[in-house]
């Protein structure tokens, strides 16, 4: 069964079990995509998730578009449509080609040296342009319609790859009832044995014994099967994160289907069979499309079945290109020449080369390539010692399979923090000593041959249970037949003195970007990563890095360990940001609380604000009152009649014990000793610094009974330097901390008229002022409800706040509310309530003051208690700077203009004018419109100020400074009349 | 991330902790006793050594208990962990020896020489 697919908007065929690569590749596609930088053709390099160059954005239809998939890891559907990227208006015939023309000027630091001047320029012009010009992908200009899952797991040993190495190692941890989890980024296991056509393994062709394999570990239960999955991160105490694609590969998809599932897994033990990549070979040309590794042009011919070209040449400097050469002819690809760069080539591969008549050149390297849009031909020859090209021959070949070798993948090892080895005689690094509970296995621990890989994964994977506490008896190693046996062997240097050879392909970095990077004075590998961009695309360098590193160390004469090797960090392929955020997203983004008249506020057209986690009712407008007449209004009414707020998301913490009032004298700088039971203090917390922490009334309800209230968003940081000194400082006190934040709901009741709304409701309690003078509180019921009743105000007025059980809020509140309604009141909301407090002069602890200001700055001196022998934050009171001349203090202020409202933030200076360098006299702290005053009017954090009363200074803002008149901060009833009315 | 030992709770992940700086600073008895510049030692003069550092975290979301740790600043491994108000364990290399020297020792052992 064939399936159809588009690229670009032409229609191909592919095969199940195709990638876009491969199914491509067989269609005689050839060139997939424009290079980041001269915007060169560009065709495949590999065949897994190392390809730089054939990034495709794949379109769903629905909105789901997602860029820079490697065509190797896109797995093709019936109805896939991909596009190439980077590219105007074409994939053939791209305009911005031409940069590739003047390559000359755009070589290693070019921003940085080119767009220096004139400053400014480069946000609006340089930077729009060479994104538009430069760059990948286009990014998706929707919202994610697609929905992700994660979860966690605990395993005992997890087997990263499955591979020979990786499927041995699962095998044999999972033999004696270990908890085992498996997982490769291919749709398939297996690894290179899908691409092995000559191996017999316990007599069963390499495919057979894979299926064989994963039959077996499908059959033990504590086994858990994961392909598509890639580990992309290592984290602290062996936590590895998996990305799990989903429904990618699905032509359609169940919309219930998560498209992605992270994992984040605990595992007891780790073994790693990450493989190894091969390496690219440095000369000019070498990114022609048609030039790519060697061995990634056998897979496509032997596990795709798709030619990746009719007549191959293959250069090398190891003897597993030899086997890439036999399997390509045996496939049907005519080898036309094998070019090794080492002198000598004598190992079993070359020698069976050499019988399959494939002609063996040794000494012999690529010069260059020709071909418009894929290679042509492949110029040969021999250099000699002073640099003479010998034996020049013009090869004519579509493939040029390269292969420089192989580089371990040591990306989850060094992430584990695991130590790297430098081995000179492969030129790699090795896993060194771990530092994790991990062990590597296989080709990414240099293990190279099909036998050795096998044998050296079930040692792993026993060894893995074993540590983990199962019984691991080391499987019967198996029985090899017809592997292929690669010597493994020294990379030969490129060439110093060349012309331009890519590097780093993904981000265009050529291998005289990295010699002008070091002639520039660049030494360490990290800095020249840094200036040439090499290695810090999208693949992060997987094909790249190890050639960077040996040209960088080769022209500053030091050995590769000494120049070092740049930092491995997740992830090892892109994840998509929906896999990291899962569900967090929308409503579930973070938690909301709601107070128990939530749906009461929303019922009646609340305009709600998120005040921390808390949706608070900021307004209740009415009609088509915007919120300056609604707050207007609800503050008009509560000076004048009475309003209703809910201040349900005050911190509450309820302090019992023997010692709590001594405990209480310790936290806050009051005097809580003789505070009778019935009667609240306004509580003010220092933290040891002697700053403003926290402020809030507290109510005694008996001798060893104290209902503190906190901030709203202060209460968890409250609380927790609660439990701190109680615990570790002073735990022998007899207290304990309750939060009770949520347990009990708080109605304000809050104007001339609130005795009146509340008096025919609370169950026959006198609430009189000789009964109930403000600052008291009394337990009793309203309505039949438990409560305890406070007369507090923060607006000014004659107040009481309801505290009943939250379950009852919202009966209460109905109740009140008829009343509040009867009595010409209403509801009023948040800013009603800022502007009301400021009126009054109280300060909002985080508005008014930050982590700078002390009690005498805002005025609060009067409620520390002084002869008390210490509190937190007492002795910081005494430091020099906390009483210095020049601190700001709290000050009103009134606009020349009445109208005019300042911003909050605006800063305060001594004359109108203030030229760059003007020192700021302070800051508006909180600015509000005329409510009930006549009048705007803001407070304000002054130098000085309370020895400015009187004085006018001046505000800035953008259109220009506003005289300013510095006032006493309480606006309204300085004598508190109304309050204790 | 993390696994913390809780002395009371076991090892648990690190998103139910919250750190809270070194351990075993006592706040002064007599705070009014000290000098300024002892006090100001006192609330913000920290060892940080490179390697193993005693300190103290809370299992906010567990047991809500404050305890102590040491933890290798170096390896982000966790030492040991105990209750808060008992004394650092035995043959837990303190911040002031050799292997973990910490700045303001060096200074008080070496200043002289």
């Amino acid at each position: 069964m064939s399936l159809r697919f588009s690229f670009d908007g032409r229609s191909y065929l592919g095969e199940p079990g195709d990638t876009l690569a491969s199914a491509l590749l067989a269609n005689g596609v050839r060139l997939l995509g424009r290079s980041f930088k001269y915007h060169r053709p560009r065709g495949l390099l590999a065949a897994g998730s190392e390809e730089p160059n054939a990034l495709v954005e794949v379109d769903r239809g629905y909105g789901a578009r997602t860029p820079n998939l490697r065509a190797t890891q896109v797995e093709v559907y019936d109805g896939l449509v991909a596009r190439s990227q980077n590219r105007f208006p074409s994939l053939g015939f791209d305009l911005q080609a031409v940069n590739d023309l003047a390559a000359p000027l755009l070589s290693a630091g070019f921003y940085y040296k080119t767009f220096m001047a004139p400053r400014g320029a480069w946000a609006k012009l340089y930077e729009p342009l060479i994104r538009r010009a430069a760059g990948l992908g286009r990014a998706p200009d929707v919202a994610d319609p697609d929905h992700y899952a994660s979860r966690y797991a605990h395993c005992d040993v997890l087997v990263i790859g499955s591979g020979p190495a990786g499927l041995a190692a699962a095998v044999a941890a999972s033999a004696g009832g270990a908890r085992v989890i498996l997982c490769d980024e291919q749709p398939r296991f297996g690894g290179s044995l899908l691409a092995d056509r000559s191996a017999r393994i316990d007599g069963l062709a390499a495919p057979d014994w894979v299926a064989a394999q994963v039959g077996v570990l499908a059959s033990r239960p504590e086994v858990t099967l994961l392909t598509r999955t890639t580990a992309f991160g290592w984290y602290p105490d062996n936590m590895v994160g998996l990305a799990q694609r989903l429904t990618d590969h699905l032509p359609e998809p169940d919309p219930t289907l998560p498209r992605e599932r992270l994992w984040q897994v605990r595992a007891k033990q780790v073994v790693i069979a990450a493989g190894a990549i091969e390496r690219p070979l440095v000369f000019p040309g070498n990114d022609r499309p048609g030039v790519m590794l060697a061995d990634a042009a056998r897979t496509f011919a032997v596990r795709y079945n798709a030619a990746p070209g009719q007549r191959a040449v293959i250069a090398t400097t190891s003897d597993t290109a030899y086997r890439a050469a036999l399997d390509l002819q045996a496939c049907g690809v005519e080898v036309a020449l094998i070019a090794d760069a080492r002198l000598r080539a004598d190992g079993p591969l070359p020698a069976a080369a050499r019988a399959a008549g494939i002609r063996v050149e040794t000494g012999m390297r690529v010069l260059a390539t020709r071909g418009r849009r894929g290679i042509r031909v492949a110029i040969m020859g021999r250099i000699d010692l002073d640099g003479r090209v010998r034996n020049r021959e013009w090869v004519r070949c579509s493939l040029l399979g390269m292969s420089g070798g192989w580089t371990p993948s040591l990306h989850l090892f060094s992430q584990s923090r695991g130590e790297l080895r430098f081995d000179p005689a492969s030129e790699t690094f090795l896993p060194g000593a771990s530092a994790a509970a991990e062990r590597s296995a296989g080709s990414c621990r240099g293990v190279h041959g099909l036998d050795d890989a096998l044998a050296d994964g079930a040692m792993a994977g026993s060894a893995a249970a074993h540590d983990s506490g199962f019984d691991a008896a080391l499987p019967a190693p198996c029985h090899v037949e017809g592997a292929a046996q690669a010597g493994w062997t020294s990379p030969v240097p490129a060439r110093r003195k060349q012309r331009r050879a890519f590097v780093d392909f993904q981000n265009d970095v050529t291998s005289k970007d990295l010699l002008l990077a070091t002639q520039e004075g660049f030494h360490s590998i990290e800095h020249v990563k840094r200036y040439t961009t090499t290695g810090m695309a999208t693949d992060q360098g997987k094909t790249s890095n190890m050639n960077a590193l040996s040209i960088v160390a080769a022209e500053l004469g030091r050995p590769v360990p000494a120049v070092g090797l740049t930092t491995f960090r997740p992830p090892y392929t892109p994840v998509t940001f929906g896999t990291l955020a899962g569900y967090s997203r929308g409503v579930l983004f973070d938690p909301v609380r709601t107070t128990p008249v939530h749906g009461w506020a929303a019922a009646h057209k609340a305009v709600f604000e998120d005040v921390g986690l808390w949706k608070r009712a900021r307004y209740f407008p009415r009609g088509d009152e915007d919120m300056h007449q609604a707050v207007a209004r609800e503050c008009r009414t509560v000076r004048s009649a009475v309003g209703l707020f809910d201040a349900s998301t005050l911190g509450k913490i309820e302090i019992i014990g023997a010692d709590a009032a001594e405990f209480m004298n310790r936290m806050y700088v009051n005097a809580w000793t003789k505070l009778a039971p019935g009667r609240c203090r306004y509580g003010l917390m220092l933290g040891e610094n002697g700053f403003l922490m926290d402020d809030g009334v507290a109510g005694r309800l008996a001798p060893d009974r104290f209902h503190v209230t906190t901030t709203t968003g202060g209460a968890p940081r409250v609380l927790a330097q609660m439990e701190d000194y109680l615990q570790t400082e002073w735990p022998e006190l007899q207290v304990w901390l309750t939060s009770v934040t949520e347990q009990w709901a708080v109605l304000a009741v809050q104007g001339p008229r609130a005795r009146d709304v509340l008096a025919p409701l609370v169950d026959g309690m006198d609430i009189e002022a000789a009964a109930m003078p403000h600052m008291s509180v009394a337990v009793g019921s309203i309505v039949g409800v438990p409560m305890r009743l406070f007369r507090v105000s923060f607006t000014g007025e004659l107040g009481f706040e309801v505290n009943v059980p939250a379950g009852h809020a919202q009966a209460v509140w109905e109740a009140v509310h008829a009343r509040v309604e009867a009595l010409g009141g209403c509801v009023y909301g948040t800013e009603a309530m800022h502007v009301l407090r400021a009126e009054k002069g109280y300060i909002i602890v985080g508005q008014e003051s930050d982590g700078t200001a002390t009690l005498g700055d805002l005025g609060l001196g009067w409620a520390i208690a002084k002869a008390k022998r210490d509190f937190v934050g007492k002795r910081s009171l005494d430091r020099a700077d906390m009483t210095a001349v020049g601190r700001r203090q709290l000050v009103g202020l009134l606009t020349a203009d009445p109208a005019c409202v300042l911003d909050e933030g605006a800063q305060l200076t001594e004359a109108a004018a203030a030229p760059v360098g003007t020192r700021s006299l302070g800051h508006v702290t909180s600015s509000y419109g005329e409510a009930t005053l006549g009048h705007s009017i803001a407070l304000a954090m002054l130098a000085d100020g309370r020895a400015r009363l009187g004085e006018t200074v001046y505000a800035q803002r953008p259109e220009g400074a506003m005289p300013v008149r510095v006032v006493d901060p309480v606006f309204l009833d300085p004598k508190g009349v109304r309050l204790n009315a | 991330m993390l696994l913390i030992p809780c002395p009371i709770c076991g090892i648990r992940p690190e998103a139910e902790f919250t750190y809270a700086g070194e351990a075993h600073i006592a706040r002064p008895a007599e705070p009014a006793s000290l000098d300024d510049h002892a006090w100001g030692e006192f609330l913000y003069a920290r060892t940080n050594p490179k390697g193993d550092h005693a300190e103290r975290w809370r299992h906010t979301h567990g047991c809500g208990r404050f305890f102590n740790a040491v933890r290798n600043t170096h390896t982000d491994r966790f030492i040991t962990s105990y209750l808060a108000g008992t004394a650092r364990p035995h043959g837990t290399p303190s911040a002031a020896s050799p292997d973990a020297p910490a700045m303001r020792n060096d200074t008080e052992q070496w200043g002289q020489a």
